[in-house]
């Protein structure tokens, strides 16, 4: 330990501590804009860009970013002395005088950080002025938007594209002012290796990165009188829509969602979890077929479209491993094109199926060629919880004061297991649940697989079934997928399913979810949502879902039928890997 | 398009990247050297050679091209077979470089830092080769023309219109 003053008090730190880190233990807030330290994620971006945290070091002559100053012992450090002061705006200042001042009309408007920085250094006035960049904002994206002209070089996203998810798309290019955040050769986002997670969106700190609006398109299609509406939530929603509206974090806000939903003029209210269910079944049995008949192992899920669009990068040669499973949002919207649609005596032409999703790639698979039913696209219109969140604003809804509503049958009932779809591990657990009691017949009496659960990058588990030891593991994070995946082509991985998602932590952690501005505590209290909201149902097996029992038995027959097979599964595709 | 050796000059980077990076580690600190000797190889550096390079240093594309972007020296643009680099530095400026520029981007229709359609002229300008009681200056891939005058300019192009260099 190494001690310190700041600001004329001591205080005691590890040796590897910054000043930023000291600062923090005597509540001593110091501005920042570029750092980004996600602990519990493994995500830390320290690249010391924007000087905003500089504070004054006695003896140096030049002042010092806390960030990244290490703390030595007999330090004095002074965070907010007239000359740091003077600096510090003089740094936010300069920045500005490079941004545009469009806030009034900014997607991140209330939620950008630099403006939450000009308000609390009280800027009021940017006294240089000098030439703007002018980048063309690069809207190639079927999910996401990079304008960078709203950049501040943080170098947040690169670290994210590059180090956490190892995707690269991304690199500062250039070199002085025109130094921007790029792609390889300047190719269009939609060209590059990007699989639409939005990590990169989710730790902007300003709208230099953000989703595709759909919120005109869903206002015209509530509009359109000749449209049957049909509403899917994803599990990770509900743990996450009420922080956004004030409502503490970690409260599951299900009923609200589904009264929200009704008043905005759906026809129906749906559950993706009915499709989370479904999604077990076809896959536990692909599963138990390739262990019973000696199919490809390990098994690997798909139900995370970021990561079907990495491997399709980047393990191109593996493409039997995974399930050929379609993900809950596609199997939903098949299902209400034809079950549904056939039930309710509606053309399935004048079915409009929109999603609310925590997600930006489910807004890019929305848009996959071969995810279409009869010539119509499965899902026609996906918006994240984020833009729910404005389209309630928009409609006037008080959400806090609404009532709890519930999900219209027969797709809005789902079991405990699809719940947990929404955490890392929770697809493998809800499969594990399944498979069990399928293989031997007997009745699971411990439901949860605690060894799956919880924030760590890559898990593993060996459990029995029967006679047999599965193995099992799970990766969140493509960074952590990667390594895996290495594992499975190198022939040294002895797993008989693996479970991967995209985003660190799983879908509550999404790229579409609200904004968590660096606060990891937040997360773990999104996933502490789901594992209650699973534990409050009744039941939570997928197969024990009496819905689903009779899609099974008035429609698609076996599991693994070939109706199932041709409305619920899909095949993939080779893609370039840079 | 003309048809490019560029099947060749994969093999010869190839080639380069065996004999080198085992030697040196597989790793960053390879990476300007071999975008040097990439370059030197294709006259400039193509997506091809950029791919190879992310691929075989385990450095991301993107993170390559980073690299490229930020060293004026690099260029992702395709050079012309005979690169003419005329000198603007102190000494040659005061001795009518300028107009030396001038006359080159008149007579091969291109400007400072383009190269022509059929890919046989590129034109650049330095800052000064070490060689100022000569000047004004100028290079043709590496040879150097001295106490030039414009009129000169039209015979020295002359040499390069047939195909050798």
């Amino acid at each position: 330990m190494v001690t310190l003053a700041i600001n004329g008090k001591s205080v005691e730190a590890p040796e590897n501590a910054t000043i930023l880190d000291a600062a923090r233990e005597l509540d001593i807030h110091i501005p920042t804009l570029c750092h980004l330290d996600l602990h519990s994620l493994k995500m830390l971006n320290k690249a010391a860009t924007c000087r905003v945290c500089m504070v004054e070091v006695a003896g140096r002559r030049a002042l010092a970013p806390a960030c990244s100053t290490p703390v030595a012992p007999g330090m004095e450090v002074k965070t907010h002395s007239p000359r740091v002061i003077r600096a510090r705006r003089g740094v936010v200042e300069l920045i500005l005088s490079n941004h545009p001042k469009s806030c009034l009309t900014c997607p991140k408007n209330t939620q950008c950080e630099l403006q939450s920085l000009a308000a609390e250094l009280s800027i009021t006035d940017i006294t240089y002025t000098g030439k703007m960049s002018s980048h063309k904002a690069d809207k190639s994206s079927p999910a996401l938007v990079r304008d960078m002209n709203k950049c501040v070089l943080c170098r947040r996203c690169e670290t994210m594209c590059n180090e956490v998810q190892t995707v690269n798309a991304l690199s500062a290019v250039n070199r002085g002012f025109r130094t921007t955040v790029g792609t390889a050769f300047a190719v269009p986002l939609a060209e590059t290796t990007c699989v639409s997670c939005g990590q990169c969106v989710a730790v902007c700190p300003t709208a230099a990165l953000s989703e595709v609006n759909n919120i005109p398109s869903l206002w015209k299609l509530l509009g359109d009188t000749e449209k049957f509406t049909v509403v899917q939530t994803a599990p990770a929603v509900r743990a996450a829509l009420g922080e956004a509206f004030g409502l503490p974090p970690g409260r599951a806000v299900t009923g609200k969602l589904v009264s929200a939903l009704r008043l905005l003029g759906f026809d129906r209210v749906f559950d993706t979890n009915f499709a989370a269910d479904l999604t077990i079944m076809e896959e536990a049995a692909e599963f138990l077929d390739r262990v019973k008949n000696g199919g490809r192992l390990p098994i690997l899920t798909s139900c995370c479209p970021g990561w079907v669009k990495f491997f399709e990068h980047q393990f191109s040669d593996l493409l039997d491993v995974p399930s050929t499973c379609k993900s809950p949002q596609h199997m939903f919207g098949v299902i209400a094109k034809t079950y549904l649609a056939e039930k309710l005596g509606i053309n399935p032409k004048k079915m409009a199926v929109v999603s609310v999703m925590p997600c930006l790639a489910k807004k890019y698979e929305a848009g996959r060629p071969e995810l279409t039913v009869n010539g119509l696209p499965e899902v026609d219109l996906v918006v994240t919880t984020r833009e729910l969140v404005r389209i309630i604003r928009d409609a006037g809804i008080n959400f806090n004061s609404l009532p709890d509503g519930e999900y219209d049958a027969p797709l809005g009932a789902s079991t405990g297991a699809a719940d947990i779809f929404g955490i890392s591990g929770g697809v493998l657990e809800a499969a594990l649940r399944t498979s069990y009691e399928w293989l031997t017949g007997a009745t699971l009496e411990k439901v949860d697989f605690e060894a799956l659960r919880g924030f760590a990058g890559i898990k593993e588990a060996s459990v029995a079934i029967g006679e047999m030891r599965v193995k099992v593991a799970v990766a969140s994070g493509l960074g952590n997928a990667r390594k895996l995946l290495e594992s499975v082509r190198s022939g040294e991985s002895a797993y008989h399913a693996i479970e991967i998602m995209a985003c660190p932590g799983g879908c509550i952690d999404g790229g579409g979810q609200p904004y968590h501005h660096g606060d990891v505590k937040v997360l773990e209290k999104r996933m502490q949502a789901l594992l209650s909201e699973d534990q409050g149902k009744k039941l939570r097996k997928a197969h024990e879902n009496p819905f689903i029992k009779s899609l099974y038995a008035d429609f698609l027959g076996e599991h693994n039928s070939r109706l199932a097979h041709k409305l619920l599964h899909t095949g993939y595709v080779k893609r370039q890997k840079m | 398009m003309p048809q490019s050796p560029q099947g060749e000059d994969c093999k010869k980077l190839a080639a380069f990247l065996d004999s080198s990076i085992d030697s040196s580690g597989r790793n960053e600190s390879a990476l300007i050297k071999t975008l040097y000797e990439a370059q030197r190889i294709f006259g400039y550096l193509p997506k091809e050679a950029v791919f190879l390079i992310s691929e075989r240093l385990n450095v991301a594309v993107s993170k390559v091209y980073g690299v490229i972007s930020f060293y004026s020296f690099f260029t992702t643009k395709p050079k012309g077979r005979y690169q003419v680099k005329v000198c603007l530095g102190t000494a040659c400026f005061v001795r009518g470089a300028e107009k030396i520029a001038r006359e080159l981007e008149s007579r091969l229709g291109i400007k400072l830092g383009e190269t022509s359609l059929d890919r046989k002229f590129s034109l650049e300008s330095l800052r000064c080769v070490g060689a100022c009681g000569l000047a004004p200056v100028t290079l043709v891939n590496g040879k150097g023309y001295g106490r030039l005058e414009v009129k000169d300019i039209g015979p020295m192009l002359e040499q390069y219109t047939d195909g050798k260099s």
